[in-house]
């Protein structure tokens, strides 16, 4: 198998100029009023529109040919953040640079080039792709529209894209709906690829896949990355997939960031206890027939998320400080960050 | 909580037996052979999990035991026995009442189990009187009790709510109170943690694995995810293209698979790798119930298929309580070194 190649985990300074960089990015979204609660407004009733803080005053770091796992429960804003990364939503506040540039500032063009740059591979390749589409026409679309190929070359260029996705050339008058779900996952690869990106946020792209066809994508996800010389972004809930291929992890609860550091200090040096509760949930194939860890509570609804640090509720730790006041993301070793009050304690 | 009438087990006999089950579907487009002649045993208060990819042929198996398959799909032959009494053989109105009290189904998704526009208290009361006469605060009670077992905070008060006003991982708990309520014998979950973030999950799993242990309750746990069989079953059995491949206890099958099958699947879970290097996998894909090959159906995608594996193999004994269907199994697993 051409996808089993070998690739080592990297580290990296904290110097380099990252590719992309989010300063205190915020993202909220209103939770439209119905009709009945409009009219009551409308006739003085103090009716609020509800708000939730998806992403919370985010900052954010990914060096070049770095691959950074983004991991949290449903509804911590994962999705949010990677769809604001990849440019494809703006952000309510703060700012996103790449290569060092906000890209607010950049003229049109270079406006354009950064955003061909960053692209996103979705969990559902079904509902991603469109169905009436043949892949031909989905993987070689954008390159055309974007003058990257000519159309006497469009041929060549999409078996060249499909092939590199492990597709056979052959079925590329194919749609959608003909190809095996791993299939599907590797069209849309090959499609976020032909636009030749340098970066990619993959958002569960392989959640929905069976394991053996998961080892598959993301062994291709790691030869691409060093033979393209790719920047990863990659979502995902399960954490022995983001410990597998990540050289770093960021950690998220309720639309904030809580733990971030090299991914080996977050599997043997968990500073913040919900990561740590997070660790100790998780089903490990190596443990037989033991207790399952308990974290407390429910995850809170976002739109009505606990005073202080989110994760007091639930937090077996919490002390009254928690309950009042945010904790703030500080170093707690070289390239380790952490959010938990008791971290000054000490 | 009162413990319902339970016949009497001829003795010996565990709380499930199925013998050679074949269920079939009849489409237009040929005969879909989701379960075909697959056989297994659960004990009392023990944990199956059934393991496989998508298409399998799990919930096949689940809906088959519980006697909920639909047309076109019917089982067409096998022993499917409860305590010794074949299933199979039971009567629509019989089936009923057996389904719900001394067997319960958990599935995916909550909401197959609950009725959106019933406050949760009507519905298990319901469920309760459903089987048995008792007084109405007497049902209550025992609908508390249960929200209680599977760690619903202030169960009293969470009994007036409606299913819409629960999250997720809640409302899977109130499936799994509902499937509680007349303690069955067996209980047949499908996915019931795999729509659920893994916090939720580990609290379903401990109360599982209580309710397992002190209440010799039986469970056929229905999965893809090896990790959480791992965790909470005594024994695993793995399907592949409708058969079950391979069976036997949980800790022997996860680090001495004998099945080339099971073998890449555990191979190709990412903790099973270095960190780093590239995860083993299994070339090609799940092959089509609708145009299966003669032999072995894992034969296309197998590193060890040789000219032998065009004729089916047996489910075989290759030691004891160890089987495989397989010609040429991983016995270099089982080896004894001295
Ligand atoms: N377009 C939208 N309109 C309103 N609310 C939204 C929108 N998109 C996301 N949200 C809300 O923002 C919060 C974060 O959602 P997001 O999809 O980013 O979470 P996530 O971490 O990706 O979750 P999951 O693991 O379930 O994919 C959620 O409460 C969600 O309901
Ligand atoms: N109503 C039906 N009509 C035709 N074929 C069906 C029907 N229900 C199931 N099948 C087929 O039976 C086979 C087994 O399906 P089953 O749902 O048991 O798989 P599974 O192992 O539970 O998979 P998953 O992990 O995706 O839930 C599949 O090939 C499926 O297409
Ligand atoms: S700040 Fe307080 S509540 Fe939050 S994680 Fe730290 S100890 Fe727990
Ligand atoms: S019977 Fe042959 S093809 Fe099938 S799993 Fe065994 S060795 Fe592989
Ligand atoms: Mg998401
Ligand atoms: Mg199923």
């Amino acid at each position: 198998m051409s996808d089993a190649m070998e690739f080592a985990p990297r580290s990296f300074t904290e110097a380099e100029t990252p590719m992309v960089e989010l300063k205190g990015v915020s993202r909220r979204f209103s939770k439209k009023l119905d009709i009945a609660a409009k009219l009551a407004r409308r006739l003085g009733v103090d009716v609020k529109e509800e708000i939730v803080h998806a992403v919370d005053k985010v900052d954010l770091r990914v060096r070049k040919g770095e691959v950074v796992g983004l991991v949290g429960e449903s509804g911590c804003g994962k999705s949010t953040l990677g769809r604001i990364v990849a440019g494809i939503l703006p952000q309510s506040d703060g700012h996103v640079f790449w290569n060092g540039q906000d890209v607010e500032s950049l003229p049109g063009e270079a406006a354009r080039n950064a955003k061909l740059k960053r692209q996103m591979i979705f969990q559902d390749p079904y509902a991603s792709l469109n169905p009436r589409m043949r892949v031909a026409d989905i993987v070689g679309e954008a390159p055309l529209v974007h003058g990257l190929v000519r159309r006497g070359d469009f041929d060549d260029y999409v078996d060249e894209q499909m092939r590199r996705a492990g597709l056979d050339p052959n079925f590329k008058r194919r749609y959608p709906h003909q190809f095996s779900g791993g299939q599907r996952q590797r069209i849309g690869i090959a499609r976020a690829l032909a636009v030749q990106p340098e970066f990619i946020v993959c958002d569960e792209a392989v959640a929905a896949l069976d394991v053996s066809i998961q080892a598959q994508i993301l062994n291709l996800f790691m030869r691409l990355r060093r033979e393209l010389d790719l920047t990863y972004l990659f979502i995902s809930h399960d954490l022995g997939v983001v410990e597998h291929l990540s050289d770093r992890v960021v950690i998220m609860y309720l639309g904030r960031v809580v733990e971030e550091a090299p991914t080996e200090t977050i599997f043997r040096r968990a500073n913040h206890p919900y990561t740590r509760s997070l660790l100790d949930s998780v089903p490990r194939i190596e443990n037989r027939k033991r207790a399952f860890a308990v974290v407390k509570g429910e995850i809170p609804s976002p739109l009505n998320p606990p005073s202080g640090c989110h994760f007091h509720p639930r937090c077996p730790l919490a002390f009254d400080r928690c309950r009042v006041e945010v904790p703030k993301l500080k170093d707690v070793s070289a390239g380790h960050r952490s959010a938990c009050h008791l971290n000054d304690a000490a | 909580m009162a413990d319902a009438p339970t016949p009497a087990a001829p003795q010996g006999a565990p709380t499930l037996e199925v013998r050679n089950l074949r269920t079939h579907f009849f489409t237009r487009a040929g005969v879909v052979k989701a379960v075909d002649d697959v056989s297994f045993t659960v004990g009392r208060g023990k944990v199956l999990g059934l393991v496989g990819e998508s298409g399998s042929g799990k919930s096949v198996t689940g809906f088959s035991v519980m006697g909920l398959v639909d047309p076109p799909g019917r089982v067409v032959s096998g022993q499917i026995l409860f305590k010794g009494q074949d299933l199979a053989k039971l009567s629509d109105e019989e089936m009923r009442k057996l389904r719900g009290n001394r067997i319960a189904m958990i599935f995916q998704d909550p909401m197959m189990t609950l009725n959106p526009v019933l406050r949760v208290d009507t519905q298990m009361i319901e469920t309760v009187l459903a089987h048995e006469k008792v007084p109405e605060e007497e049902a209550r009670r025992r609908a508390r009790d249960a929200l209680g077992m599977v760690g619903i905070p202030s169960p009293e008060e969470r009994l007036k709510s409606y299913p819409h006003q629960f999250s997720g991982g809640m409302r899977q708990r109130v499936a799994i109170a509902i499937a509680l309520l007349h303690r069955p014998d067996l209980i047949v979950a499908d996915e019931p943690t795999t729509a659920l973030d893994v916090t939720i999950q580990g609290q379903i799993l401990a109360e599982v694995q209580k309710l397992a242990a002190t209440t010799g309750t039986s469970l056929i746990w229905i999965t893809h995810d090896l990790s959480v069989v791992a965790g909470l079953a005594d024994d695993i059995a793995v399907m592949y293209a409708g058969k079950i491949v391979e069976h036997g206890d949980v800790g022997e099958v996860l680090d001495k698979p004998l099945h080339p099958y099971t073998h890449g699947l555990i191979g190709s879970v990412p903790s099973r790798n270095r960190r780093g290097e590239p995860l083993r996998q299994i070339p090609g894909m799940t092959p089509s119930l609708l145009s299966l090959a003669p032999g072995c159906a894992f034969r296309a995608r197998c590193p060890r298929a040789a000219a032998d594996c065009v004729e089916m193999p047996e489910l075989h004994p290759w030691r004891p309580d160890r089987l495989a269907r397989c010609h040429h199994p991983h016995l270099e697993n089982v080896e004894q070194v001295a």
